[in-house]
């Protein structure tokens, strides 16, 4: 008997919705493993991972929290993804957004300087993004660097360049010599949804760019551009359409997307800047873009996903002692599993007994 | 009705290599429905058949490529098994693909000694090429890397490389698609000689005449069944097509009173040097092609049609603005779209991936070529309505046969599909058309449909350049044809004095007076 892989005459529907969810059925099995080789409880395990996030409120609210950066990078990469372009440094973006805008709330500190603050952060947020992610676009377009290479090599930088600030000239005179800034002033800070939560208006921004980016992959012109460049790069190029332009802006907006959800994470549950300021929310994004098929709102939920296993993971360590680690582990099970299960939207896996094979027949 | 067991030469009893049954299911799609098929020794066996007739699967199954869901092979009346083209060699079976397989940076002994077997010494490899070349009357120079070499040539290699292994069974697939039809003569006359070394050829083709000529056997095929097996000397080209077919193929019309209106495409002198290093340079290029006119581009593959095709659509862009005048405007330096803009449509050579995007649905790749100039976006919208449209009015007017209403482009066969691509086009009611290889590995019907569409076309005013290898093709649909080698264009021949032979000797390069003044000093020897 062997496995074998045959092309299907057109992609499965059922296959591209039922990927994500084998993927996931898969990485809870690998769990149930890993956990009984900790020595625990693998039902306990999950039950703590998975269904008591779901039970309060607060942890709900705090899945709400996670999912916002991780959705609105996510969404920003799957723009690159759609057209093979390889933006692997959200990471970076995500930082260097955060640093642009909280320059603003540094200089305005204990002044009062009205309500253009807070959008005007915003803007510069985006801004630092995207011009940080255009590095390693112009890279490309002009000397044919990889990509791949360049903005993941940023990432470090991004994060030593932040480091330097906030040990150095940004660093919070009151603060005991943390390396952190001092708390952002009310007026540079991200107003809460709910009085007393830390639910924030992030997450509004959040479900807007999902909304924007399902109309511009779905109905405009840019986003049939998008899509044929990364499907078929020389009819793309017959259509009239420069490949160079897309690296350019796809980097762009996906940079922009990145910074803006770096400055609203530090503006908003963060409250000032710091070197923890990221748990990783720039790579597990690209998880994030991938289970959710590359589609915004598939996104949306494979982001509160993601979410959920962050909030499971720390509850796991608390109440179960299993290390936070294991929740990376399982993460990037998961990007393992969702990548092999794509196979079966183009293909179908088929079981073939294998024919007899006589010794070699005299010639 | 058409199983006539005489042949040619008689044969010894014995068949060299016997398919008893060959079934091969791709998912549900069944490429070969129980085929039987007998070589024999000292024969010529045409395998025709239309493409998608399941001729390329059933080869691949004899060379070991592909196992079958069902049927066996039997080798001098032993049962084989093949798993893998090695093994198929071993036996003795070789074969010469339609692409070859070799690498441009290396020199031609350095090509055939990477298929050998690694026990030869280099040195023995190149003196038995040189033999091999010599006695089959295939010269080849064993020092020269293959990028220098032409199409003809590179064949040469592969042939020789198939020999060099002394097959007794040789299977060619499609070998003249990439000839002159002198070099085809030449093809023949080695056929002839393989043949009379007791050799069984396995030869596929679609074309009849060729078949009619070399074959003493033909087996037909048909969507996936084989439909006969006859003696083609004894059928006529007709009844051949009809079994290929399945029905007699419509005769293309020519529309009356055409008239010729003022030059809508000029190209002057334009030169161009690729991108590609192993690209072909454009050498001042000169054609005027006029309204209600249908000009042909003949010649070999490879000798610059690809580059004049991206330069005159836009996807490469010329050093001067006025070497290429569409409608009247210097074009050299405007994108595709802005070509487009100017009434000019283009149909490229490769159907899926450059004129469609395989996994997209048609009415994308209607908004593919059609988002510059067809109301289709509106305010940077997509208008899908109008899309559809588009799809719906294109499956009207070609008949495009497809499963569903906007099924992706992979799925409709080769023939629905460049229906599509064209129709496309066509429907937008360009006053330039240019268009490459229209009709290839397309089935009779849709290229009849095809180069009807571009006769009505010439008639209704537009300039039509139609870029192909098929000289059949050209003979029926163009009024005047040039020719192109190494980067030149020749001067174009009216429909009427282009022959064969005289396209045939400007493919091989010859200058277009001593074209002229051969064909006559071969006619004066003939007479």
């Amino acid at each position: 008997m062997r496995l074998v892989l045959e092309r299907r005459a057109e992609r499965s529907t059922t296959a591209a919705i039922a990927s994500p969810l084998i993927a996931i059925a898969l990485t809870l099995a690998t769990m149930t493993v890993l956990f009984a080789l900790l020595g625990k409880s693998p039902i306990a395990a999950l039950g703590v991972y998975f269904v008591d996030p779901l039970t309060d409120t607060y942890s709900l609210e705090e899945i709400a929290v996670k999912a916002t950066p991780l959705v609105m990078i996510a969404v920003g990469l799957s723009l690159c993804y759609i057209a093979n372009i390889w933006n692997i440094g959200a990471e970076g973006q995500f930082i260097m957004g955060a640093v642009a805008g909280s320059w603003l709330a540094v200089r305005t500190h204990g002044t009062d300087v009205g309500c253009w603050l807070l959008p005007a952060m915003l803007l510069l947020g985006a801004l630092g993004g995207a011009l940080y992610a255009l590095i390693p676009a112009i890279c490309k377009v002009r000397f044919g660097a990889s990509e791949i290479l360049t903005s993941l090599m940023l990432v470090y930088v991004a994060n030593f360049g932040m480091d330097y600030l906030v040990r150095g000239p940004w660093r919070d005179p009151h603060g005991l010599n943390f390396p952190t800034t001092g708390e952002f002033d009310a007026a540079a800070t991200v107003p809460s949804l709910i009085e007393g939560s830390r639910l924030h208006l992030g997450s509004i921004i959040a479900l807007v760019v999902v909304m924007l980016a399902t109309v511009l992959l779905g109905r405009t012109l840019m986003g049939f551009e998008i899509r044929l460049i990364g499907a078929a790069p020389r009819a793309a190029r017959f259509s009239g359409f420069d490949a160079n332009k897309l690296v350019l802006i796809t980097f762009a907006v996906s940079g922009a997307l990145a910074g803006l959800a770096g400055i609203i994470e530090v503006a908003g549950p963060v409250g000032h800047l710091d070197p923890g300021i990221s748990s990783g929310y720039g790579f597990t994004a690209i998880i994030v873009a991938f289970l959710g098929r590359l589609n915004p709102l598939g996104i949306l939920v494979a982001g509160l996903f993601l979410a959920l296993t962050f909030i499971g993971g720390e509850n796991a360590q608390i109440l179960m002692k299993i290390p936070l680690d294991l929740t990376r582990v399982c993460q990037g099970i998961l990007l393992f599993y969702v990548l092999a299960c794509d196979s079966m939207i183009a293909y179908r896996v088929r079981l073939l007994r294998t024919l007899p094979r006589p010794a070699h027949a005299g010639a | 009705m058409h199983d006539i067991p005489q042949r040619g030469v008689s044969p010894p009893n014995q068949p060299l290599l016997q398919a008893k049954g060959i079934s091969k299911l791709y998912g549900t799609f069944l490429a070969n429905d129980a085929i039987d098929l007998d070589l024999f020794p000292a024969e010529i066996h045409a395998l025709l058949g239309e493409n998608g007739a399941g001729k390329s699967t059933l080869v691949k199954v004899i060379y070991g490529l592909i196992q079958p869901s069902a049927g066996e092979l039997r080798w001098a009346g032993q049962k084989i098994v093949l798993a893998g083209p090695s093994e198929a060699r071993a036996l003795g079976i070789g074969m010469v693909f339609q692409h070859f397989s070799l690498f441009e940076n290396l020199t031609v002994a350095e090509n055939v000694a990477l298929g050998l077997a690694p026990t030869e010494s280099f040195a023995a490899i190149s003196e038995r090429l040189a033999e091999t070349s010599r006695i089959y009357g295939l010269p080849l120079h064993p020092k020269r890397e293959v990028w220098r070499l032409s199409v003809g040539e590179r064949q040469r290699i592969e042939i020789v490389r198939a020999l060099m292994q002394n097959p007794k069974l040789l299977i060619l697939d499609e070998p003249t698609a990439v000839l002159t039809p002198q070099e085809s003569d030449q093809l023949f006359l080695v056929l002839a000689r393989l043949k009379s070394e007791g050799r069984a050829i396995l030869y596929i083709s679609h074309k009849l005449e060729e078949v009619k000529r070399i074959c003493d056997t033909a087996t037909i095929l048909r969507g996936g069944k084989k439909v006969a097996t006859c003696n083609p000397r004894q059928e006529t080209a007709a009844s051949l097509a009809r079994m290929m077919v399945g029905a007699d193929i419509g005769e293309v019309k020519e529309a009356s009173g055409r008239g010729r209106s003022a030059p809508r495409l000029v190209i002057h002198k334009l030169s161009l040097t690729p991108d590609d290093p192993h690209g072909t340079r454009l050498d001042e290029i000169s054609l005027e092609v006029r309204g209600g006119e249908i000009v042909g581009i003949a010649g070999v593959a490879g000798n610059g049609q690809d580059e004049l095709f991206a330069a005159l659509s836009g996807e490469q862009l010329s050093p001067d603005p006025s070497a290429i005048v569409i409608a009247g405007r210097p074009a050299g330096f405007l994108d595709v779209n802005a070509r487009r803009r100017l009434g000019a449509a283009f149909v490229p050579e490769e159907r899926l991936g450059h004129g469609a995007a395989p996994r997209m649905k048609l009415s994308e790749n209607a908004l593919l070529t059609g988002h510059a100039a067809s109301g289709m976006v509106k305010r940077g919208f997509v208008d899908k309505p109008t899309t559809l449209a588009a799809v719906d009015r294109t499956t009207k007017a070609f008949d495009v046969r497809k499963a569903k209403r906007d099924p992706e482009a992979v799925s409709l066969s080769g023939g629905n599909l460049q229906k599509f691509v064209v129709g496309r086009e066509i429907l937008r009611e360009p006053g330039v058309l240019v268009v490459s290889q229209p009709t290839w590995g397309v089935d009779a019907g849709a290229a009849a449909t095809i180069r009807q569409a571009l006769i009505d076309l010439a008639a209704r005013g537009a300039a039509v350049l139609v870029i192909s290898q098929d000289l059949d093709e050209l003979a029926e649909i163009a009024d005047r044809v040039a020719v192109m080698f190494h980067g030149k264009l020749s001067a174009p021949l009216d429909a009427a004095a282009a022959t064969r032979e005289r396209l045939g000797l400007l493919m091989g390069g010859a200058a277009p007076e001593r074209a002229a003044t051969e064909q006559e000093a071969d006619r004066a020897v003939g007479a």
